[in-house]
Protein backbone atom coordinates (compact mmCIF):
# COMPACT_ATOMS: atom_id res chain seq x y z
CA UNK A 1 0.00 0.00 0.00
CA UNK A 2 2.76 2.42 0.88
CA UNK A 3 4.68 2.35 -2.16
CA UNK A 4 3.02 6.06 -2.62
CA UNK A 5 5.51 8.25 -1.87
CA UNK A 6 4.93 11.75 -1.02
CA UNK A 7 6.06 12.89 -4.73
CA UNK A 8 3.94 10.34 -6.11
CA UNK A 9 1.22 12.40 -4.55
CA UNK A 10 2.09 15.62 -5.15
CA UNK A 11 2.74 14.32 -8.88
CA UNK A 12 -1.03 13.12 -9.04
CA UNK A 13 -2.53 15.91 -7.32
CA UNK A 14 -0.75 18.93 -9.81
CA UNK A 15 -1.69 16.48 -12.85
CA UNK A 16 -5.33 16.93 -12.02
CA UNK A 17 -4.38 20.67 -11.29
CA UNK A 18 -3.87 21.08 -14.90
CA UNK A 19 -7.75 20.07 -15.37
CA UNK A 20 -8.70 22.87 -12.13
CA UNK A 21 -7.04 25.29 -14.30
CA UNK A 22 -8.46 24.43 -17.81
CA UNK A 23 -11.82 24.66 -16.36
CA UNK A 24 -11.30 27.61 -14.34
CA UNK A 25 -10.16 29.42 -17.66
CA UNK A 26 -12.74 28.03 -20.02
CA UNK A 27 -15.12 29.24 -17.45
CA UNK A 28 -14.26 32.49 -16.89
CA UNK A 29 -13.17 33.40 -20.22
CA UNK A 30 -16.40 31.87 -21.39
CA UNK A 31 -18.40 33.66 -18.55
CA UNK A 32 -16.89 36.45 -19.48
CA UNK A 33 -18.19 36.46 -23.36
CA UNK A 34 -21.83 35.79 -22.69
CA UNK A 35 -21.95 38.25 -20.02
CA UNK A 36 -20.58 40.68 -22.75
CA UNK A 37 -23.54 39.77 -24.26
CA UNK A 38 -25.89 40.00 -21.61
CA UNK A 39 -24.51 43.25 -20.31
CA UNK A 40 -25.56 45.02 -23.26
CA UNK A 41 -28.91 43.35 -23.46
CA UNK A 42 -29.43 44.66 -19.81
CA UNK A 43 -28.63 48.61 -20.22
CA UNK A 44 -29.74 48.68 -24.11
CA UNK A 45 -33.13 50.30 -24.79
CA UNK A 46 -35.45 46.91 -25.66
CA UNK A 47 -37.49 46.03 -22.37
CA UNK A 48 -37.96 42.09 -23.08
CA UNK A 49 -33.70 41.96 -23.52
CA UNK A 50 -33.62 43.89 -19.69
CA UNK A 51 -36.18 41.56 -18.69
CA UNK A 52 -34.60 38.20 -19.93
CA UNK A 53 -31.87 39.22 -18.39
CA UNK A 54 -32.80 40.18 -15.17
CA UNK A 55 -34.83 37.24 -14.36
CA UNK A 56 -31.80 35.05 -15.81
CA UNK A 57 -29.33 36.75 -13.51
CA UNK A 58 -31.56 36.32 -10.57
CA UNK A 59 -32.27 32.69 -11.37
CA UNK A 60 -28.22 31.80 -11.48
CA UNK A 61 -27.43 33.74 -8.59
CA UNK A 62 -30.80 32.54 -6.72
CA UNK A 63 -29.82 28.94 -6.67
CA UNK A 64 -26.80 27.37 -5.41
CA UNK A 65 -24.21 25.88 -7.93
CA UNK A 66 -24.18 22.65 -7.38
CA UNK A 67 -27.95 22.20 -8.33
CA UNK A 68 -26.95 23.90 -11.87
CA UNK A 69 -24.58 21.33 -12.16
CA UNK A 70 -26.71 18.50 -10.96
CA UNK A 71 -29.21 20.08 -13.45
CA UNK A 72 -27.21 20.64 -16.46
CA UNK A 73 -25.32 16.45 -15.95
CA UNK A 74 -28.79 14.50 -14.96
CA UNK A 75 -31.12 17.32 -16.98
CA UNK A 76 -30.18 17.01 -20.24
CA UNK A 77 -29.46 13.21 -19.42
CA UNK A 78 -33.17 13.11 -18.90
CA UNK A 79 -33.72 14.34 -22.58
CA UNK A 80 -31.44 11.37 -24.05
CA UNK A 81 -28.56 13.19 -24.60
CA UNK A 82 -25.54 11.75 -22.63
CA UNK A 83 -23.70 14.65 -21.61
CA UNK A 84 -19.66 13.89 -20.54
CA UNK A 85 -18.83 15.20 -17.13
CA UNK A 86 -16.41 17.84 -18.46
CA UNK A 87 -19.00 19.27 -20.82
CA UNK A 88 -22.10 19.43 -18.10
CA UNK A 89 -19.29 21.25 -15.39
CA UNK A 90 -18.30 23.39 -17.83
CA UNK A 91 -21.57 24.50 -19.74
CA UNK A 92 -22.78 25.08 -15.75
CA UNK A 93 -19.87 27.02 -14.71
CA UNK A 94 -20.14 29.18 -17.87
CA UNK A 95 -23.85 30.08 -17.38
CA UNK A 96 -23.04 30.80 -13.63
CA UNK A 97 -20.48 33.11 -14.23
CA UNK A 98 -21.83 34.85 -16.99
CA UNK A 99 -24.66 35.76 -14.46
CA UNK A 100 -22.52 36.98 -11.72
CA UNK A 101 -20.27 39.07 -14.00
CA UNK A 102 -23.31 40.52 -16.07
CA UNK A 103 -24.38 42.35 -12.29
CA UNK A 104 -20.37 42.73 -11.61
CA UNK A 105 -19.99 44.88 -15.22
CA UNK A 106 -23.80 46.33 -14.64
CA UNK A 107 -22.77 47.87 -11.88
CA UNK A 108 -19.65 49.79 -12.97
CA UNK A 109 -21.59 50.84 -16.12
CA UNK A 110 -24.11 52.54 -14.02
CA UNK A 111 -21.98 53.97 -11.59
CA UNK A 112 -20.95 56.38 -14.60
CA UNK A 113 -22.62 59.75 -13.61
CA UNK A 114 -25.06 61.05 -16.06
CA UNK A 115 -23.42 63.56 -16.55
CA UNK A 116 -20.91 62.01 -18.75
CA UNK A 117 -23.61 61.04 -20.97
CA UNK A 118 -25.03 64.44 -21.26
CA UNK A 119 -21.78 65.92 -21.62
CA UNK A 120 -20.65 63.39 -24.45
CA UNK A 121 -24.58 63.77 -26.37
CA UNK A 122 -23.97 67.64 -26.03
CA UNK A 123 -20.70 67.18 -27.96
CA UNK A 124 -22.57 65.22 -30.99
CA UNK A 125 -21.00 62.20 -29.74
CA UNK A 126 -23.49 58.69 -30.54
CA UNK A 127 -24.48 55.88 -28.42
CA UNK A 128 -21.70 53.83 -30.02
CA UNK A 129 -19.01 56.08 -29.22
CA UNK A 130 -19.92 57.42 -25.83
CA UNK A 131 -19.89 53.58 -24.93
CA UNK A 132 -16.22 53.35 -26.26
CA UNK A 133 -14.66 56.57 -25.62
CA UNK A 134 -16.20 57.67 -22.38
CA UNK A 135 -18.45 55.23 -20.18
CA UNK A 136 -16.55 52.06 -21.20
CA UNK A 137 -13.06 53.41 -20.56
CA UNK A 138 -14.47 54.70 -17.02
CA UNK A 139 -16.34 51.51 -16.69
CA UNK A 140 -13.23 49.13 -17.33
CA UNK A 141 -11.08 50.78 -14.79
CA UNK A 142 -13.56 50.30 -11.84
CA UNK A 143 -14.57 46.75 -13.14
CA UNK A 144 -10.84 45.21 -13.14
CA UNK A 145 -10.81 44.62 -8.89
CA UNK A 146 -14.16 42.78 -8.74
CA UNK A 147 -13.26 40.60 -11.92
CA UNK A 148 -10.27 39.63 -10.93
CA UNK A 149 -11.60 39.07 -7.56
CA UNK A 150 -14.83 37.03 -8.95
CA UNK A 151 -12.07 34.82 -10.75
CA UNK A 152 -11.39 33.43 -7.41
CA UNK A 153 -15.29 32.39 -7.05
CA UNK A 154 -14.74 30.44 -10.13
CA UNK A 155 -11.49 28.52 -9.17
CA UNK A 156 -13.52 27.59 -5.93
CA UNK A 157 -16.43 26.86 -7.76
CA UNK A 158 -14.77 23.95 -9.98
CA UNK A 159 -14.37 21.96 -6.90
CA UNK A 160 -17.94 21.54 -6.83
CA UNK A 161 -17.64 19.52 -10.29
CA UNK A 162 -16.09 16.56 -8.59
CA UNK A 163 -19.55 15.68 -7.58
CA UNK A 164 -20.46 14.77 -10.89
CA UNK A 165 -17.31 13.17 -11.50
CA UNK A 166 -15.09 15.41 -13.42
CA UNK A 167 -11.68 14.58 -12.13
CA UNK A 168 -9.98 17.94 -11.25
CA UNK A 169 -7.91 18.50 -8.20
CA UNK A 170 -10.68 17.88 -5.62
CA UNK A 171 -11.59 14.40 -7.42
CA UNK A 172 -7.98 13.97 -7.59
CA UNK A 173 -7.73 14.33 -3.84
CA UNK A 174 -10.38 11.81 -3.24
CA UNK A 175 -8.70 9.24 -5.44
CA UNK A 176 -5.56 9.34 -4.39
CA UNK A 177 -6.64 8.90 -0.45
CA UNK A 178 -8.80 6.00 -1.59
CA UNK A 179 -5.19 4.39 -2.86
CA UNK A 180 -3.14 6.04 -0.01
CA UNK A 181 -5.24 6.63 3.30
CA UNK A 182 -3.74 9.58 4.25
CA UNK A 183 -6.27 11.84 3.94
CA UNK A 184 -4.32 14.80 5.78
CA UNK A 185 -1.55 14.43 4.05
CA UNK A 186 -3.71 14.61 0.66
CA UNK A 187 -6.28 16.99 1.44
CA UNK A 188 -3.83 19.22 2.76
CA UNK A 189 -1.93 19.22 -0.41
CA UNK A 190 -5.35 19.87 -2.42
CA UNK A 191 -5.39 23.08 -0.35
CA UNK A 192 -2.29 24.03 -0.42
CA UNK A 193 -2.45 24.07 -4.36
CA UNK A 194 -5.98 25.76 -4.13
CA UNK A 195 -4.17 28.50 -2.18
CA UNK A 196 -1.27 28.48 -4.88
CA UNK A 197 -3.89 29.22 -7.25
CA UNK A 198 -6.25 31.70 -5.57
CA UNK A 199 -4.03 34.00 -3.60
CA UNK A 200 -1.53 35.38 -5.94
CA UNK A 201 -5.51 36.29 -7.80
CA UNK A 202 -6.95 37.66 -4.78
CA UNK A 203 -3.57 39.87 -3.79
CA UNK A 204 -3.76 41.25 -7.28
CA UNK A 205 -7.21 42.14 -7.03
CA UNK A 206 -6.33 44.35 -4.06
CA UNK A 207 -3.22 45.75 -5.22
CA UNK A 208 -5.28 46.91 -8.60
CA UNK A 209 -7.74 48.34 -6.97
CA UNK A 210 -5.44 50.68 -4.67
CA UNK A 211 -3.33 51.39 -7.85
CA UNK A 212 -6.22 52.49 -9.86
CA UNK A 213 -7.99 54.47 -6.97
CA UNK A 214 -4.23 56.22 -6.43
CA UNK A 215 -4.17 56.91 -10.69
CA UNK A 216 -7.66 59.12 -10.32
CA UNK A 217 -7.85 60.25 -6.73
CA UNK A 218 -11.03 62.08 -6.83
CA UNK A 219 -13.39 59.79 -9.00
CA UNK B 1 -33.11 86.25 -39.29
CA UNK B 2 -32.97 85.27 -35.49
CA UNK B 3 -30.29 82.53 -34.47
CA UNK B 4 -32.34 80.69 -32.16
CA UNK B 5 -36.29 80.51 -32.32
CA UNK B 6 -38.38 78.76 -29.47
CA UNK B 7 -42.06 78.61 -30.55
CA UNK B 8 -44.42 78.29 -28.20
CA UNK B 9 -42.49 75.02 -26.48
CA UNK B 10 -44.33 73.33 -24.23
CA UNK B 11 -42.70 70.13 -21.89
CA UNK B 12 -43.80 67.89 -19.63
CA UNK B 13 -42.43 65.57 -16.76
CA UNK B 14 -45.62 62.88 -16.57
CA UNK B 15 -48.36 65.27 -15.38
CA UNK B 16 -46.31 67.95 -14.10
CA UNK B 17 -46.22 70.52 -17.02
CA UNK B 18 -43.01 72.20 -16.89
CA UNK B 19 -42.98 74.49 -19.67
CA UNK B 20 -46.01 75.84 -20.75
CA UNK B 21 -45.33 78.06 -23.73
CA UNK B 22 -42.28 79.50 -23.93
CA UNK B 23 -41.61 81.95 -27.05
CA UNK B 24 -37.83 83.22 -27.35
CA UNK B 25 -35.95 84.66 -30.10
CA UNK B 26 -32.33 85.08 -30.22
CA UNK B 27 -30.29 87.33 -32.76
CA UNK B 28 -26.40 86.42 -33.33
CA UNK B 29 -24.25 87.66 -31.16
CA UNK B 30 -26.57 88.52 -28.22
CA UNK B 31 -26.54 87.44 -24.75
CA UNK B 32 -29.19 86.40 -22.95
CA UNK B 33 -29.25 85.83 -18.81
CA UNK B 34 -32.33 83.58 -17.51
CA UNK B 35 -32.88 84.36 -14.41
CA UNK B 36 -35.81 82.31 -11.87
CA UNK B 37 -36.48 80.79 -8.99
CA UNK B 38 -35.60 77.10 -8.88
CA UNK B 39 -37.80 74.87 -10.73
CA UNK B 40 -39.23 77.44 -13.00
CA UNK B 41 -37.81 75.37 -15.80
CA UNK B 42 -34.40 77.12 -16.91
CA UNK B 43 -32.53 73.94 -17.22
CA UNK B 44 -35.37 72.30 -18.68
CA UNK B 45 -35.39 74.98 -21.29
CA UNK B 46 -31.59 74.71 -22.10
CA UNK B 47 -31.72 71.23 -22.46
CA UNK B 48 -34.58 71.12 -24.95
CA UNK B 49 -32.69 73.91 -26.21
CA UNK B 50 -29.73 71.14 -27.17
CA UNK B 51 -31.84 68.48 -27.63
CA UNK B 52 -31.16 66.58 -24.09
CA UNK B 53 -35.32 66.75 -23.10
CA UNK B 54 -37.43 65.99 -26.25
CA UNK B 55 -40.28 68.92 -26.49
CA UNK B 56 -43.97 68.00 -26.22
CA UNK B 57 -45.22 70.56 -28.11
CA UNK B 58 -44.36 73.50 -30.00
CA UNK B 59 -40.81 73.85 -32.35
CA UNK B 60 -37.06 75.33 -31.54
CA UNK B 61 -34.90 75.91 -34.40
CA UNK B 62 -31.57 76.94 -34.13
CA UNK B 63 -29.67 78.75 -37.13
CA UNK B 64 -32.83 77.52 -39.64
CA UNK B 65 -32.40 74.18 -38.90
CA UNK B 66 -35.50 72.36 -37.17
CA UNK B 67 -34.87 70.33 -33.73
CA UNK B 68 -36.10 67.16 -34.42
CA UNK B 69 -35.51 64.08 -32.47
CA UNK B 70 -33.90 61.88 -34.74
CA UNK B 71 -30.28 60.99 -34.09
CA UNK B 72 -28.76 62.66 -37.29
CA UNK B 73 -30.77 66.10 -36.41
CA UNK B 74 -29.56 65.62 -33.55
CA UNK B 75 -26.06 65.55 -34.17
CA UNK B 76 -26.37 68.72 -36.32
CA UNK B 77 -27.49 70.26 -33.90
CA UNK B 78 -25.73 69.81 -31.20
CA UNK B 79 -22.27 70.61 -33.79
CA UNK B 80 -23.87 74.40 -33.67
CA UNK B 81 -25.27 74.28 -30.30
CA UNK B 82 -22.59 73.91 -27.11
CA UNK B 83 -23.54 73.05 -23.75
CA UNK B 84 -21.38 74.03 -20.26
CA UNK B 85 -23.14 72.53 -16.97
CA UNK B 86 -23.18 73.15 -13.39
CA UNK B 87 -20.59 69.94 -12.61
CA UNK B 88 -17.92 70.81 -15.77
CA UNK B 89 -18.57 66.86 -16.44
CA UNK B 90 -15.15 67.04 -17.73
CA UNK B 91 -13.74 62.85 -19.09
CA UNK B 92 -12.14 62.14 -15.95
CA UNK B 93 -9.86 59.56 -17.77
CA UNK B 94 -8.58 62.21 -19.90
CA UNK B 95 -6.60 64.89 -19.42
CA UNK B 96 -7.38 68.30 -20.22
CA UNK B 97 -5.81 68.54 -23.62
CA UNK B 98 -7.48 65.12 -24.99
CA UNK B 99 -11.04 66.45 -23.64
CA UNK B 100 -10.90 68.64 -26.08
CA UNK B 101 -9.56 66.90 -28.54
CA UNK B 102 -11.79 63.67 -28.17
CA UNK B 103 -15.33 64.96 -29.52
CA UNK B 104 -13.08 66.67 -32.75
CA UNK B 105 -11.71 63.29 -33.68
CA UNK B 106 -14.63 60.93 -33.22
CA UNK B 107 -17.13 63.65 -33.93
CA UNK B 108 -15.58 65.83 -36.67
CA UNK B 109 -13.27 63.57 -37.58
CA UNK B 110 -10.59 65.78 -37.58
CA UNK B 111 -6.80 64.55 -37.60
CA UNK B 112 -5.09 64.59 -34.06
CA UNK B 113 -2.73 66.52 -35.55
CA UNK B 114 -5.00 69.20 -36.12
CA UNK B 115 -7.38 68.44 -32.95
CA UNK B 116 -4.31 68.88 -30.84
CA UNK B 117 -3.88 72.48 -32.17
CA UNK B 118 -7.47 72.99 -31.74
CA UNK B 119 -7.17 71.99 -28.15
CA UNK B 120 -3.89 73.82 -27.51
CA UNK B 121 -5.70 77.20 -28.79
CA UNK B 122 -8.85 76.55 -26.61
CA UNK B 123 -6.99 76.23 -23.66
CA UNK B 124 -4.99 78.96 -24.28
CA UNK B 125 -7.90 81.49 -25.19
CA UNK B 126 -9.16 80.31 -21.29
CA UNK B 127 -5.77 80.56 -19.87
CA UNK B 128 -4.68 77.53 -19.35
CA UNK B 129 -2.34 77.00 -21.59
CA UNK B 130 0.01 75.10 -19.67
CA UNK B 131 -2.77 72.75 -18.36
CA UNK B 132 -2.54 70.42 -21.45
CA UNK B 133 -1.76 67.46 -20.10
CA UNK B 134 -2.80 68.00 -16.69
CA UNK B 135 -6.29 65.49 -15.33
CA UNK B 136 -9.16 66.52 -14.47
CA UNK B 137 -8.78 65.88 -10.87
CA UNK B 138 -5.61 67.36 -10.91
CA UNK B 139 -7.53 71.35 -11.87
CA UNK B 140 -9.17 73.12 -9.65
CA UNK B 141 -13.05 73.52 -9.90
CA UNK B 142 -12.80 76.81 -11.38
CA UNK B 143 -9.95 75.60 -14.24
CA UNK B 144 -12.11 72.84 -14.73
CA UNK B 145 -15.16 74.70 -15.84
CA UNK B 146 -12.62 76.48 -18.06
CA UNK B 147 -11.60 73.60 -19.86
CA UNK B 148 -15.16 72.54 -19.86
CA UNK B 149 -15.61 75.50 -22.10
CA UNK B 150 -12.60 75.02 -24.41
CA UNK B 151 -13.97 71.56 -25.07
CA UNK B 152 -16.89 73.57 -26.62
CA UNK B 153 -15.33 75.81 -28.20
CA UNK B 154 -13.16 73.28 -30.10
CA UNK B 155 -16.51 72.14 -31.71
CA UNK B 156 -16.75 75.93 -33.12
CA UNK B 157 -20.16 76.27 -32.11
CA UNK B 158 -22.24 79.39 -33.09
CA UNK B 159 -23.90 79.39 -29.23
CA UNK B 160 -23.22 77.83 -26.21
CA UNK B 161 -26.01 77.37 -23.30
CA UNK B 162 -24.16 77.91 -19.94
CA UNK B 163 -26.81 75.92 -17.15
CA UNK B 164 -25.43 78.10 -13.53
CA UNK B 165 -22.01 77.29 -14.63
CA UNK B 166 -20.49 78.79 -11.40
CA UNK B 167 -22.90 77.73 -8.73
CA UNK B 168 -20.52 74.67 -7.61
CA UNK B 169 -17.76 77.05 -7.56
CA UNK B 170 -15.82 78.32 -4.36
CA UNK B 171 -16.45 82.41 -4.66
CA UNK B 172 -12.83 83.12 -5.04
CA UNK B 173 -12.94 80.90 -8.36
CA UNK B 174 -15.99 82.62 -9.68
CA UNK B 175 -14.55 85.37 -11.26
CA UNK B 176 -12.01 83.39 -13.09
CA UNK B 177 -14.99 81.61 -15.25
CA UNK B 178 -16.80 84.38 -15.81
CA UNK B 179 -14.32 86.34 -17.04
CA UNK B 180 -13.60 83.95 -19.71
CA UNK B 181 -17.48 84.07 -20.88
CA UNK B 182 -17.12 87.87 -20.47
CA UNK B 183 -14.66 87.49 -23.11
CA UNK B 184 -16.40 85.34 -25.46
CA UNK B 185 -19.53 87.90 -25.17
CA UNK B 186 -17.40 90.62 -26.06
CA UNK B 187 -15.95 88.75 -29.46
CA UNK B 188 -19.75 88.17 -30.57
CA UNK B 189 -20.54 84.42 -29.19
CA UNK B 190 -24.33 83.99 -28.64
CA UNK B 191 -24.78 83.08 -24.94
CA UNK B 192 -27.71 81.80 -23.32
CA UNK B 193 -27.18 81.77 -20.03
CA UNK B 194 -28.96 80.23 -16.32
CA UNK B 195 -27.63 82.20 -13.90
CA UNK B 196 -27.45 83.67 -10.46
CA UNK B 197 -24.68 86.38 -10.61
CA UNK B 198 -26.86 89.29 -10.86
CA UNK B 199 -24.36 91.60 -11.24
CA UNK B 200 -23.13 89.71 -14.18
CA UNK B 201 -25.99 89.97 -15.86
CA UNK B 202 -26.58 93.47 -16.16
CA UNK B 203 -22.96 94.13 -16.76
CA UNK B 204 -22.79 91.67 -19.62
CA UNK B 205 -25.83 90.79 -21.00
CA UNK B 206 -27.93 92.05 -23.77
CA UNK B 207 -31.31 90.65 -22.72
CA UNK B 208 -32.53 89.01 -18.93
CA UNK B 209 -35.68 86.48 -19.34
CA UNK B 210 -37.33 86.31 -16.30
CA UNK B 211 -38.95 82.67 -15.98
CA UNK B 212 -41.69 82.18 -13.69
CA UNK B 213 -43.78 78.44 -13.51
CA UNK B 214 -42.88 77.40 -16.82
CA UNK B 215 -43.17 80.83 -18.58
CA UNK B 216 -41.20 83.48 -19.86
CA UNK B 217 -42.80 86.22 -17.25
CA UNK B 218 -40.83 88.98 -18.06
CA UNK B 219 -38.19 90.09 -20.57
CA UNK B 220 -36.04 93.30 -21.52
CA UNK B 221 -32.61 95.08 -21.26
CA UNK B 222 -30.95 94.49 -17.98
CA UNK B 223 -31.79 98.25 -17.45
CA UNK B 224 -35.21 97.73 -17.09
CA UNK B 225 -35.86 94.21 -15.93
CA UNK B 226 -33.53 95.39 -12.88
CA UNK B 227 -34.26 98.70 -12.24
CA UNK B 228 -37.82 98.94 -13.04
CA UNK B 229 -39.76 95.41 -12.89
CA UNK B 230 -43.21 95.62 -14.04
CA UNK B 231 -44.61 92.20 -12.30
CA UNK B 232 -44.67 91.29 -8.58
CA UNK B 233 -43.41 87.87 -9.17
CA UNK B 234 -39.84 89.54 -10.17
CA UNK B 235 -40.47 92.44 -7.48
CA UNK B 236 -40.38 89.56 -5.42
CA UNK B 237 -37.52 87.57 -6.99
CA UNK B 238 -35.26 90.61 -7.39
CA UNK B 239 -36.25 91.25 -3.46
CA UNK B 240 -36.78 95.12 -3.92
CA UNK B 241 -41.15 94.80 -2.89
N1 LIG C 1 -35.91 64.44 -15.57
C1 LIG C 1 -36.94 64.96 -14.88
N2 LIG C 1 -37.98 64.18 -14.51
C2 LIG C 1 -39.03 64.69 -13.83
N3 LIG C 1 -39.13 65.97 -13.46
C3 LIG C 1 -38.14 66.81 -13.78
C4 LIG C 1 -36.99 66.34 -14.51
N4 LIG C 1 -36.15 67.39 -14.70
C5 LIG C 1 -36.76 68.44 -14.12
N5 LIG C 1 -37.95 68.12 -13.57
C6 LIG C 1 -38.87 69.03 -12.89
O1 LIG C 1 -39.05 70.14 -13.71
C7 LIG C 1 -39.17 71.33 -12.93
C8 LIG C 1 -38.21 72.37 -13.45
O2 LIG C 1 -36.89 71.89 -13.30
P1 LIG C 1 -35.64 72.71 -13.79
O3 LIG C 1 -34.45 71.89 -13.44
O4 LIG C 1 -35.83 73.11 -15.20
O5 LIG C 1 -35.71 73.99 -12.86
P2 LIG C 1 -34.65 75.15 -12.72
O6 LIG C 1 -35.38 76.41 -13.02
O7 LIG C 1 -33.45 74.85 -13.49
O8 LIG C 1 -34.33 75.09 -11.16
P3 LIG C 1 -32.94 75.27 -10.41
O9 LIG C 1 -32.74 76.74 -10.23
O10 LIG C 1 -33.17 74.59 -9.09
O11 LIG C 1 -31.88 74.62 -11.22
C9 LIG C 1 -38.92 70.91 -11.49
O12 LIG C 1 -40.16 70.83 -10.84
C10 LIG C 1 -38.29 69.56 -11.60
O13 LIG C 1 -38.68 68.76 -10.51
MG1 LIG D 1 -31.42 74.27 -13.00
Amino acid sequence: MNDFTTWDIVRNLLLAARWTIVLSLVSFMGGGIVAGILLFLRIGSSRAGRIFVQGYVELFQGTPLLMQLFLAFFGLGLFGVNVPAWLAAGLALILWSAAFLTEIWRGCVESIVRGQWEASSSLGMGYVQQMRHVILPQALRIAVPPTVGFSVQVVKGTALTSIIGFVELSKAGTIVTNATFQPFTVYGLVALIYFCLCWPLSKSSQILERKLNVAHRNH
Amino acid sequence: MSLIEITEVKKRFGSNEVLKGINLDVDPGEVIAIIGKSGSGKSTLLRCINGLETIDEGSISVAGAQLLPDELHLKALRLKVGMIFQQFNLFPHLTAGRNVMLSQMVVKKTPAADAEAMARKMLERVGLAQKFDAYPDQLSGGQQQRVAIARALAMQPIALLCDEITSALDPELVNEVLAVVKELASEGMTLLMVTHEMRFARDVCSRVVFMHQGRVHEIGPPEAVFSSPQTPELQQFLGVL
